[in-house]
């Protein structure tokens, strides 16, 4: 409007009503564009790409998935996470085509693919250990899936080219895979496998041969990818901080069953089971007795919490996290312990507190010492409430711990599958 | 790298005399008498000579070379199976493959004579067919044959070796990025087995062209291979070392020159190379 204004007073009336209509047919017409290319994109990001419906598979009599559904939305970054055996790779090999299961359908854009084998897809895989072609140099282990398509050697050229400024390989097209090194040969697997244009990504553990300054590195790298390609990426790992600092939506695997699926901050604060609570972070989970409506009592106490929907004296598990517990003096405590032991690791301590015989985890910046009489003070919304489960008290307290922490940031430690 | 110890020398010495004295010295006088006449002096009309045996030399490559073709043909596919089994089959495979070098060569030639022979054992079985008995022995398919059967398990057993080795997680990759099982074999799996096609054919060639036995007694000495030259003039008495040792020192060349072409198709784009 203000600009018709400005229009009115720079020219004359009669040129006016012309460059008027004209502007309104432009504005007319761009909003339409607009809006078509948003109820386009709408459609578009909603949609699911692919979807696992029921899915089985067993080999030699072991029941590796079982009745996995998942629905995975275009463009999205989903990470499969779980330990070792879950069958989140099992799971992946079936997007991929690598992998019939037993019963169930694997559905990719509406379509069934379940004996669609893996050439006719329109995916691609980046390979745990790479599976680079050692015959072949960096420029035409990228150009492969291009000359399988038959693509005119112009277009090949122009493409790889592409893919080695977006990875940062510009100059090492001539060199041997076998002589670099564990980041670049990384980076050619995943212009490999983009180069095909995929609708979806699939990953298999791409980074857990890294070093960690590396690895922090490639998730980031990734990450910038999947966002400038628009492509779907489906990620698997057994490092939950990989997780939740990459995805969209993170699924949390254990026994070929999905636990929990959600964005990592559901993942986090809202774990579902004492699995998921206990896989991802560090979490303290005691038993505990839902009294009523927004009131819960465990380790002998009776606190205010956030939760409610459940029955009364109904028994469940509590989740506190360590990093929402305060130490504050014995009087002041709601919980009263002793310290048992105290370690330093930069950011902050990590406190090993005994309430009653169960050992709490606490995550505090101030320093406290060992045989400490301390309190423990807990906001309602530290506390989250969960329904009992097949993991309930599989997870004991942190008297001994922990082989999980040393194996996760282990850079050498290879999934074996 | 490799660091020149006394105690590595030690290790080595064994190898080292055993070498200087049963293959260095013996090539020594095998030059010396290629290059002299019978009174030991210098002379390169045996070397002149050697036009007059180039059927033999021609007839041996050719022989050679078909034998090693059919059995790469033979081989390679076999090899190629051998590695899709269970691995307690592929063991037994690799067993009856293994099983015919444990027996002696030439008498295992030598029964390929029963078998083929016009009063043999397939003839035998056609007669009762009524089938008039086949021409089978003393044959240039004969010494074929016997080439192709006495070599072959040095063809299956590189090739074997080299694609067990094969990642399994390449093939996948190859047919994630859009490869059916046709250009998955000629663009990954073919190229990845080439040093064990390059050493097998190695292995095959360079026995058949040198062979002698086997072209005397399946190919009932009609059939001169280079081989029957040589040993045919050793036959003749000291008088004839002379050719016999230019012949020999001819093919040798020629077998470095076939291995040195060989190592050139091995190391055009990766530089692995293999003998």
């Amino acid at each position: 409007m203000y600009i018709l204004f400005w229009f009115d007073v720079c020219l004359g009336d009669g040129k006016t009503v012309a460059l008027n209509r004209l502007f309104k047919l432009y504005c007319f017409a761009y909003s339409r564009r607009c809006l078509l290319s948003q109820r386009g994109m709408l459609f578009m990001e909603n949609e699911n790409i692919v979807q696992l419906n029921n899915i089985s598979v067993a080999f030699d009599g072991e029941q590796i998935l079982n009745g996995l559904s998942l629905d995975i939305k275009n463009k999205e970054f989903i990470t499969l996470l779980g330990p070792s055996g879950c069958g989140k790779t099992t799971t992946l090999r079936l997007i991929a085509g690598f992998l019939e299961p037993d019963c169930g359908d694997v559905i990719f854009e509406g379509k069934r693919i379940n004996d669609v084998p893996a050439y006719k897809r329109q995916v691609n895989t980046i390979f745990q250990r790479y599976a680079l072609f050692p015959h072949l140099n960096v420029y035409e282990n990228i150009a492969f899936g291009l000359r399988i398509k038959k693509m005119p050697e112009k277009d090949i050229k122009e493409k790889v080219n592409e893919m080695l400024k977006l990875v940062n390989l510009v100059g090492l097209e001539k060199r041997n895979i076998a002589t670099l090194s564990g980041g670049q040969q990384q980076r050619v697997a995943i212009a490999r496998a983009i180069a095909n244009r995929p609708k979806v990504l699939l990953l298999d553990e791409p980074l857990a041969a890294l070093d960690l300054k590396l690895r922090k590195d490639m998730q980031k790298e990734l990450k910038n990818i999947q966002q400038t390609l628009g492509i779907t990426f489906i990620f698997v790992t057994h490092d939950q901080e990989e997780a939740l600092t990459m995805s969209d939506r993170v699924v949390v695997m254990d026994g070929g069953k999905i636990q929990q699926v959600g964005t990592p901050q559901d993942i986090y604060n809202e774990p579902q089971n004492a699995f998921v609570a206990d896989f991802i972070g560090e979490s303290n989970i005691v038993d505990g007795k839902m009294l009523k409506d927004y009131c819960v009592e465990f380790s002998g106490q009776v606190f205010e919490c956030l939760d409610k929907g459940f029955e009364v004296n109904e028994q469940v598990d509590v989740v506190v996290r360590p990093e929402d517990v305060d130490i504050v003096p014995v009087d002041k405590g709601m919980l009263r312990g002793v310290v048992t032991s105290v370690s330093f690791l930069g950011v902050h301590y990590e406190i090993i507190v005994d309430i009653g015989g169960f050992k709490w985890m606490i995550q505090t910046t101030d320093e406290h010492f060992v045989d400490d009489n301390v309190g423990l003070f807990i906001e309602p919304d530290a506390i989250h409430i969960m329904k009992k489960s097949e993991y309930s008290g599989l997870y004991g307290d942190y008297s001994s711990y922990s082989e999980e922490i040393d194996r996760l940031s282990d850079v050498d430690y290879i999934e074996e599958e | 790298m490799k660091k020149n110890t006394f105690g590595n020398r030690l290790i080595l010495s064994p190898y080292i005399v055993w070498s200087a004295i049963f293959i260095i010295v013996p090539l020594i006088i095998m030059v010396y008498f290629a290059l002299t006449d019978v009174n030991g002096t210098f002379t390169l009309s045996n070397m002149a000579d050697i036009g007059k045996y180039k059927k033999a030399f021609l007839i041996s490559v050719i022989y050679a070379a078909i034998a090693t073709v059919i059995t790469l043909l033979l081989a390679y596919p076999m090899a190629y199976f051998m590695t899709k089994l269970k691995i307690s089959s592929q063991r037994m495979l690799l067993l009856i493959v293994m099983l015919p070098m444990w027996m002696n060569f030439l008498i295992r030639t030598y029964s390929w004579i029963s078998i083929l022979a016009n009063t043999g054992l397939i003839n035998t079985f056609l007669g009762k067919l009524g089938i008039g008995p086949l021409k089978l022995i003393n044959t240039p398919g004969a010494v074929i044959l016997g080439m192709v059967y006495d070599f072959i398990p040095y063809m299956i057993l590189p090739i074997y070796s080299v694609m067990s080795k094969l990642d399994n997680s390449l093939l996948e990759a190859a047919e994630d990025l859009g490869s059916n099982a046709f250009t998955k074999f000629r663009r990954v799996i073919l190229p990845l087995s080439r040093p064990g096609i390059i050493s097998g054919i190695t292995m095959v060639f360079v026995p058949s062209v040198s062979t002698f036995y086997i072209s005397q007694k399946l190919g009932g000495n009609k059939t001169m291979l280079v081989g029957d030259t040589i040993e045919y003039f050793f036959n003749l008495g000291p008088d004839y070392y002379n050719v016999a040792s230019a012949i020999s020192l001819v093919l040798m060349v020629l077998i470095l020159i076939c291995m040195f072409i060989m190592n050139r198709f091995s190391d055009d784009e990766d530089g692995g190379v293999i003998i």
